[in-house]
């Protein structure tokens, strides 16, 4: 009898309520997230169509929705490109600094405090660059408009109160730093030991350890790192919203220090969907779906990029 | 040549080795002068009324006189090394100043409002001078606890099944790959979500305390989920096997042996994720609003928060603007508090009840 039992009952061991509740519980709060991610794009969908589909004088912009939606999307791109510009080079310099050139206990403490900068709330930037940023960029625009203003860039006029798309992607480079420094500072660490000190045993100064050991392997987490913060800058909203001065008719400029800039896709729901009604609020809704498909393709680059090498760096 | 060369050798006495194989070398002392002399030089001009700024410029411009005079003594490759090495020195230096300046501004900007009755009034009824946030605390705490009881279980149900019962399947990496896409979700994206949810059961213009819950959870989750699974992965098969040989069931063995294990880095995970969506503001501008009175019903009209008070008191000021910019930094003031404390907590937490040998 039990001989018989044996085999067919090897390797399924007794399967108690309990377990089944359990794996069902967990099964089920996966597909949840399955759920809601779908559930996003889908709702987004549903309630953004009337909003591409309305006619220019349905709702407040008073244009059809491509044209509303193009000089969002310049203004969000063009400060998260800036931000990034600035960004990527001080998130190098930052975490190679705590990486391999600070002492090696002060790096930690180091880490920390660049991490509380990941702390502070966006509204609280957005205050910081009103209050305190955009007034002391101001001279700094003016001189650029005197001595650089050949340039479309810095052709003015320059903006009096600083409230300027330059300023914007300083405040979105200083809230995305945390975010790269972290992954780039894990990165580096992660070089091989050997590779480094062979590299300093052939006589290379630190500097050459880090060109020939550290930024090969590192690469494609730099590429990464700097994809995330790209995604960071693109959907943030309120320190845009707060800081940036918007141009009347939403232009299309080249111009970073003038009064008369482009808005970005968050900040424009920020500022215009607390009081909106009727089909503006579906051509609000309509303009975030597109935010959503940037930044996702952004992040799923970053993602594709991360896993390709995912058995050589340790970005993940 | 040879004859010189020992000659020199012979007459000049002991060699110095030291120089023959390194070559010319900075003294020990020269990187430390240089970037000494910059300090006191930006120091004094400071001082003398100059810019911060223009004063940090300077002791920069100064500190490349080290890697100009390494050029001249010890040739392009070491000089080259110390100019990285001031670049990058600077760069830390560089990232420090913004969170200098804004602990500095929002802390002696906010300590000077802080107040008995700022904490314990609304701005009900309030113009100009007076009123408070203790709505908008209210707000803040019921709504982001209502994100807490939406995102935890799911988080931490959807990270069991990731690490204990997928089994790497398809839909485990789906799961994955899609929670790290979750994680670039633009917070204002969640808010038009929780908005267009709800719009489809209460009608246009829903402003509800809940959907902001809704919308901080979507935010909450792969963060609770990513941080959970990091923590499962680091108990040591060993304990789960122990607990199966002893008979145990597997749900018993995951609730009782590995949960506890992780507990402390699940807790530090869930406590960060707190302190990242506590100062969202664009989902609960959309979904959330803003009252100037107490609403205790998450389920009931509009309810005020920390960050969306502080937004609309820079946005809408009223006449005179100084007492609500005011109370702008007071509650930012208020904000910063809260967010630095729960990461202090989250830090206290990991060190102090991880397993030994853990940290």
């Amino acid at each position: 009898m039990t001989s018989t039992l044996e085999p067919s009952r090897k390797g399924s061991a007794v399967v108690r309520p309990g377990d089944r509740i359990f794996a069902g519980l967990s099964t089920g709060a996966g597909l949840a997230i399955l759920v809601v991610l779908a559930g996003v794009a889908a709702f987004l969908t549903i309630e953004g169509i009337p909003g591409i589909t309305a006619s220019p004088d349905e709702v407040k912009s008073g244009k059809a929705f491509l044209p509303f939606v193009w000089p969002l999307v310049y203004g969000t791109l063009l400060a998260a490109v800036i931000a990034l510009l600035i960004a990527v080079p001080v998130a190098i310099g930052v975490a190679l600094f705590i990486s391999h050139y600070s002492p090696r206990r002060l790096g930690q403490l180091l880490g920390y405090l660049v991490d509380l900068l990941a702390a502070v709330p966006s509204v609280v930037y957005g205050l910081w660059g009103i209050q305190f940023l955009a007034p002391n960029m101001a001279p700094a625009y003016k001189w650029l408009e005197d001595n650089l203003g050949f340039i479309p860039f810095f052709a003015g006029p320059a903006a009096s109160g600083g409230r300027t798309i330059l300023t914007v992607s300083i405040v979105l480079a200083v809230m995305i730093l945390p975010i790269m420094t972290a992954i780039c500072r894990e990165i580096f660490l992660q070089t091989p030991r050997l590779h480094e000190e062979a590299a300093l045993a052939l006589g290379a100064t630190r500097w050459e350890m880090a060109r020939l050991a550290i930024f090969p392997y590192a690469r494609s987490g730099i590429v990464s790192a700097a994809m995330l913060g790209l995604g960071r800058a693109l959907g943030e909203t309120l320190a845009v919203a707060m800081v940036l001065s918007v141009g009347v008719g939403s232009t299309v400029t080249a111009n970073l220090i003038s009064n008369d800039n482009p808005n970005t896709i968050a900040a424009n729901i920020a500022l215009i969907f607390p009081e909106a009604s009727g089909l503006t609020v579906n051509a609000l809704i309509a303009s975030g779906l597109v935010l959503f498909v940037i930044t996702f393709l952004v992040n799923f680059a970053a993602r594709a990029i991360v896993d390709r090498r995912k058995e050589f760096s340790g970005a993940n | 040549m040879t004859t010189t060369l020992s000659s020199r050798n012979r007459d000049s006495g002991p060699v110095d080795i030291h120089e023959e194989l390194y070559g010319a070398q900075l003294p020990s002392w020269a990187a430390k002068a240089v970037i000494g002399a910059g300090v006191l030089i930006g120091l004094a001009l400071y001082l003398l009324g100059v810019n911060l700024v223009l004063a940090a410029l300077v002791v920069f411009v100064v500190s490349l006189a080290l890697p100009a005079w390494s050029v001249a003594v010890e040739g392009r490759r070491k000089a080259t090394d110390r100019l990285v090495t001031v670049l990058v020195t600077s760069s830390f230096v560089l990232a420090m100043f913004p969170l200098v300046s804004i602990l500095y501004t929002v802390i002696s900007n906010g300590a000077r409002v802080l107040s008995a009755e700022f904490f314990t009034y609304s701005m009900r009824n309030v113009v100009g001078e007076g009123g408070g946030i203790y709505h908008a605390t209210i707000g803040t705490l019921l709504i982001t606890g209502g994100a807490a009881v939406i995102s935890i279980p799911i988080g931490l149900f959807a990270a069991i099944y990731l690490v204990e019962y997928a089994d790497g399947n398809r839909l485990s990496r789906w799961i994955r790959f899609l929670v790290d896409v979750m994680t670039g979700i633009p917070s204002i994206v969640a808010g038009l979500f929780a908005y267009a949810l709800f719009v489809l059961f209460f009608g246009e213009g829903v402003r509800l305390g809940v959907g902001g819950s809704v919308a901080l959870a979507v935010l909450m989750i792969p963060v609770v989920v990513r941080s959970t699974e990091e923590m499962l992965k680091l108990v040591p098969n060993e304990l789960r096997e122990a607990s199966y040989a002893l008979g145990v069931p597997k749900w018993r063995t995951v609730a009782k042996v590995v949960l506890p294990t992780a507990l402390a880095g699940i807790v530090t995970g869930i406590t960060l994720a707190v302190a990242r969506v506590i100062g969202e503001t664009a989902p609960l501008l959309i979904i959330a609003g803003m009252t100037d009175s107490v609403n205790f019903n998450l389920f009931d009209g509009r309810m005020a928060t920390l960050p969306v008070f502080t937004y609309s008191s820079v946005r809408s000021p009223g006449i005179p603007p100084e007492f609500s910019i005011d109370r702008a930094w007071g509650a930012a003031l208020t904000l910063l508090v809260i967010v630095m404390l729960l990461n202090l907590v989250a830090r206290l937490v990991s060190y102090f009840f991880s397993p030994k040998g853990e940290r």
